[in-house]
C-alpha cells in the first residue's frame, strides 16, 4: 500500500472546532483526523465519555447516535445490520468511545459485536482513564499511575495493576483487524484508518490520546507526549492482520522510559526503583512482541 | 385466506411479528418468553420471513441495538420477560426518550428473589416510568392482533412511542389455543410501511439523541407526554378499524363486560379476565348485579374513559398481579383511586393482589372478590382496602 502524504488529506472538517472538549484535546486530534479519512458516508457512535460531550452540543457534522455507557458494541450491531436490511453498503459504520467504555463497562457488547463479525470500525479513544467524570482509573490505566481513585503517596502507589491489553484482547477474538495507534503518529494513525474502511468485517484501532488535564501536562505538550510513548516503548505501533501481527513503526534507539513518566505529575510519586520496575516492564512487554511479530513472519 | 392454528401464546406473538415484516429482529432468551425467539429464528431460517436478525449476547444490548436499528428509520421487534426487561431498562429510556416506534413482546414474570420463573406483571409495572405505552393481552388471539396493532399506533406520528405487548407467563405464553391467523396482504394494508420522520441518514446527516439544556428539557417530556396522551385516542381508532377489517375486537383501551347496570366492578388485566369473566356469569345467574373491567392499556392509563365509564358503579374491586411495596396497594388500584380523587359520589376501590410469583387464582377466590366488591358496594364500606390472596399457606 502507497503511503499517505498530507497533501493528500481532504481540508474538509468533519468534526466542528469550538466544541466542549478542553484545550490540547487527544481525543480531539484522533477524531478529527479519523473523520477526515472516513468522509461523509459515515455513522459515528458513542457512548458517555468526552468525546460525547463534544459531540452532542454539535460537534458532528455526520449522523450521530449516542448510547448508555456499556452499549458501544451493541449500537454498532444494530446500525450495521438495519444498513444491511436496507441494502446501503458503502456506509462505514465507526464507534468512538473511551477506554473506559471499551475495556470496562462496554467491553462485553465490543466482545460480541466482534464474535458475530459485523461489518464496523470500533475507534478506542485512549486516554486511560474516565477522564469525562473527572480522572478515575479504568481498566485502560497503566501501572502506578495515579487517578483520583488510585491516588499516588507514600501508602497508596497509584494504580497496583497493569494496564488490560484489549487490543490483543480483539486480535485472540480472530477480529480481521487490529491495530494500535497514536495520535503523535497521525499518519501512521490515518493509514490504519484507511485500511480498517477497507476491509470487511469487525476492525478495532486503539488510538493513544494524551490527556494534559488527567496526565498532568502542560496542554501544547500533548502530540510530543503521544510521540514519547511511542519512542519510549511505553505504546507500542502496531497491528495485527489474520493473526499476524506487524510492528509499523520501530523507535532505532528508544529513548528511557523516565523520559515520558518524568514528563507528567500522574507520575510524580515514583520513586527510582519504580522507574526502574517500569523500565524493566516495558523492555519485556517489547521483546514479547518482538517475538510476537517474528513468528508471524515465519 | 385466513387459517386457524392450534398454537401456543408465544406462537401468536411470533406469527403476529411475521405479518408485520419487521426489518430487524434483536432479542435474548428467557423463560417464558425464549419460544418467541426460536419460532422467528425458524421462520427466518425457513425463509417465510425476510428480517435481519441479531443473535445479541444480553438484554442490555439487545434494547440498544434495536434502538440502533429502529434509529436508522427500520421497523425492529424485541421480546424479553422479569429480569431481562431489568436488565434493559437503561435502553428503554433511550428507545421511548428517542421516541422510536419499537414494538416489545414482555412475556411477564415476577422478579426475583425470591427465584420464580412464573407469571407476575410485577416486572413490566416496575418500568412504568421509562414512557413506553404497555398493553395487556389475555388471550393467544388478543396477542397476535395487539402486536400488528402495535406497530400501527407506535409509528403514528401522533405517537412515535415504543409499545411493550404484555402477556402472562406460562398461562398465556405456552396456553395452547385455536389462533386465528390473518392474511398478509390484509395486515399489509392495515399497517403500511414505516415513514420515519428522522432518521440516521448520511444523505441527511443529524444528530440524534442530542443534548438538551435545562430550557430545554422538561419540553421534550412534556411532548412525550402529550404524545401519550394522543396515544389513548390513536389506539382507540386503531381497534375499530381492525375490528372492521378483522372482524375482531379486543377493546382497545380496555373492554367491559356487562358493566351497564351494574353495581359492582372487577377490574383486571390480562389472562385473569377470562377467569372473572366465568365468575361473573355465574354470579350474574344468581341476581348479583357484577360486572367486568378487562384494563388493557395501562399506559396511557384511561382515566376519563375509566372515569366515565365506572362513574355510576357504586364499587370497584381491582384484582392485580403486581404490587408497590411501601405504597399501600398495586399501581392499577393506585391510578384508579387517583382518577376518581374529588369526584363526588365516585366508586369505593379496594384492591386485591393476586397471582404474582406465578400463584394460582382460582374461580372460586375471584369469586370471594366478586361477592366482597358488591357487599363494599351495598355498605359502602370494604371490610380491607388492599388484601392480598394468599389462600390458606400464604
Ligand atoms: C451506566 C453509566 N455509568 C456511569 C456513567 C458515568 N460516566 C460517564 S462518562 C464516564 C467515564 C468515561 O470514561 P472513558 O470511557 O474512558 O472516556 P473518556 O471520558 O476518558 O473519554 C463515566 C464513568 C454513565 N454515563 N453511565
Amino acid at each position: 500500500m502507497a503511503h499517505l502524504t498530507i497533501e493528500e488529506l481532504p481540508s474538509e472538517e468533519y468534526y466542528m472546532p469550538g466544541n466542549a472538549l478542553c484545550a490540547g484535546c487527544g481525543e480531539s486530534l484522533a477524531m478529527r483526523l479519523a473523520l477526515k479519512i472516513l468522509g461523509w458516508r459515515t455513522i459515528v457512535i458513542t457512548v458517555p465519555g468526552c468525546m460525547s460531550a463534544a459531540l452532542i452540543m454539535g460537534a458532528s457534522a455526520v449522523p450521530l447516535l449516542v448510547g448508555p455507557f456499556a452499549s458501544g458494541g451493541a449500537l454498532l450491531s444494530g446500525v450495521e445490520t438495519a444498513l444491511e436490511a436496507k441494502g446501503v453498503k458503502d456506509v462505514n459504520v465507526v464507534a468512538f468511545i473511551g477506554d473506559g467504555g471499551t475495556a470496562d463497562i462496554g467491553l462485553q457488547a465490543l466482545s460480541a459485536v466482534v464474535e458475530r463479525g459485523h461489518n464496523v470500525i470500533y475507534i478506542c479513544l485512549d486516554n486511560e482513564a474516565y477522564m469525562n467524570t473527572g480522572g478515575q482509573r479504568s481498566g485502560a490505566t497503566p501501572l502506578r499511575a495515579a487517578t483520583t481513585t488510585t491516588p499516588g503517596g507514600r501508602l497508596f502507589r497509584g494504580k497496583l495493576q497493569p494496564k488490560k491489553n484489549i487490543p490483543l484482547i480483539m486480535a485472540d477474538h480472530e477480529a480481521p483487524y487490529v491495530a494500535t495507534a497514536s495520535i503523535g503518529f497521525a499518519l501512521d494513525y490515518m493509514e490504519k484508518v484507511k485500511k480498517a474502511a477497507g476491509i470487511r468485517g469487525p476492525k478495532y484501532i486503539q488510538v493513544l490520546c494524551p490527556c494534559p488535564v488527567g496526565w498532568g501536562y502542560h496542554e501544547s505538550k500533548t502530540v510530543e507526549l503521544a510521540r514519547l510513548a511511542v519512542a519510549t516503548r511505553v505504546w507500542p505501533l502496531y497491528e495485527v492482520e489474520k493473526g499476524r501481527l506487524k510492528i509499523t513503526y520501530e523507535p532505532r534507539t528508544p529513548k528511557p522510559v523516565r523520559e515520558y513518566l518524568r514528563a507528567q505529575r500522574r507520575f510524580d510519586h515514583l520513586t527510582e526503583e519504580d522507574l526502574a520496575e517500569l523500565q524493566k516492564l516495558v523492555d519485556e512487554g517489547w521483546a514479547e512482541l518482538k517475538l510476537k511479530a517474528r513468528s508471524a513472519e515465519e | 385466506m385466513p387459517v386457524s392454528r392450534f398454537i401456543d401464546g408465544n406462537a401468536a406473538a411470533a406469527y403476529g411479528v411475521k405479518l408485520c415484516r419487521p426489518d430487524v429482529v434483536c432479542a435474548y432468551p428467557i423463560t417464558p418468553q425464549t419460544p418467541i425467539v426460536e419460532y422467528i429464528a425458524d421462520f427466518i431460517a425457513r425463509g417465510e420471513m425476510a428480517s435481519k436478525y441479531i443473535t445479541i449476547e444480553g438484554e442490555h444490548s439487545a434494547m440498544m441495538a434495536t434502538v440502533a436499528a429502529a434509529s436508522t428509520g427500520v421497523r425492529t421487534f424485541t421480546a424479553t420477560s422479569s429480569q431481562g426487561l431489568a436488565y434493559m431498562q437503561e435502553g428503554l429510556f433511550y428507545a421511548a426518550g428517542s421516541r422510536l416506534p419499537i414494538v416489545m413482546a414482555v412475556v411477564n414474570r415476577s422478579m426475583g428473589p425470591p427465584w420464580t420463573i412464573l407469571a407476575g406483571h410485577d416486572d413490566a409495572i416496575a418500568q412504568r416510568d421509562t414512557g413506553w405505552i404497555q398493553l395487556y393481552c389475555g388471550s393467544g388471539q388478543e396477542i397476535l392482533d395487539t402486536v400488528i396493532q402495535a406497530y400501527r399506533v407506535a409509528e403514528d406520528e401522533r405517537v412515535l412511542i415504543p409499545i411493550m405487548v404484555c402477556f402472562e407467563g406460562f398461562v398465556t405464553s405456552h396456553c395452547y389455543e385455536q389462533v386465528i391467523i390473518p392474511d398478509q396482504e390484509e395486515v399489509d394494508s392495515f399497517l403500511p410501511p414505516y415513514k420515519p420522520p428522522y432518521k440516521l441518514d448520511v444523505e441527511d446527516p443529524m444528530i440524534l439523541t442530542t443534548f438538551a439544556p435545562p430550557i430545554h428539557w422538561m419540553g421534550y417530556k412534556k411532548k412525550h407526554d402529550e404524545a401519550m396522551e394522543a396515544a389513548r385516542k390513536v389506539i382507540a381508532e386503531a381497534e375499530a378499524e381492525y375490528a372492521e377489517r378483522f372482524g375482531r375486537s379486543h377493546g382497545g383501551l380496555f373492554q367491559a363486560y356487562r358493566c351497564d347496570d351494574a353495581e359492582a366492578v372487577v377490574l383486571t388485566m390480562g389472562s385473569l379476565a377470562s377467569t372473572t369473566k366465568v365468575v361473573i356469569n355465574k354470579l350474574r345467574e344468581l341476581g348479583f348485579r357484577l360486572g367486568l373491567l378487562k384494563l388493557k392499556s395501562f399506559r396511557p392509563f384511561p382515566r376519563e374513559e375509566l372515569k366515565q365509564l365506572l362513574g355510576n358503579v357504586k364499587a370497584v374491586g381491582v384484582l392485580e398481579r403486581n404490587y408497590s411495596v411501601g405504597g399501600w396497594g398495586g399501581a392499577v388500584f393506585l391510578e384508579l383511586r387517583s382518577a376518581f380523587y374529588k369526584v363526588a359520589d365516585g366508586p369505593r376501590i379496594l384492591n386485591f393482589v393476586a397471582g404474582m410469583g406465578g400463584r394460582d387464582v382460582t374461580p372460586l377466590e375471584i369469586e370471594a372478590v366478586a361477592k366482597k366488591t358488591l357487599r363494599a358496594a351495598q355498605e359502602g364500606k370494604g371490610e380491607r382496602e388492599v388484601e392480598w390472596l394468599l389462600g390458606e399457606i400464604g
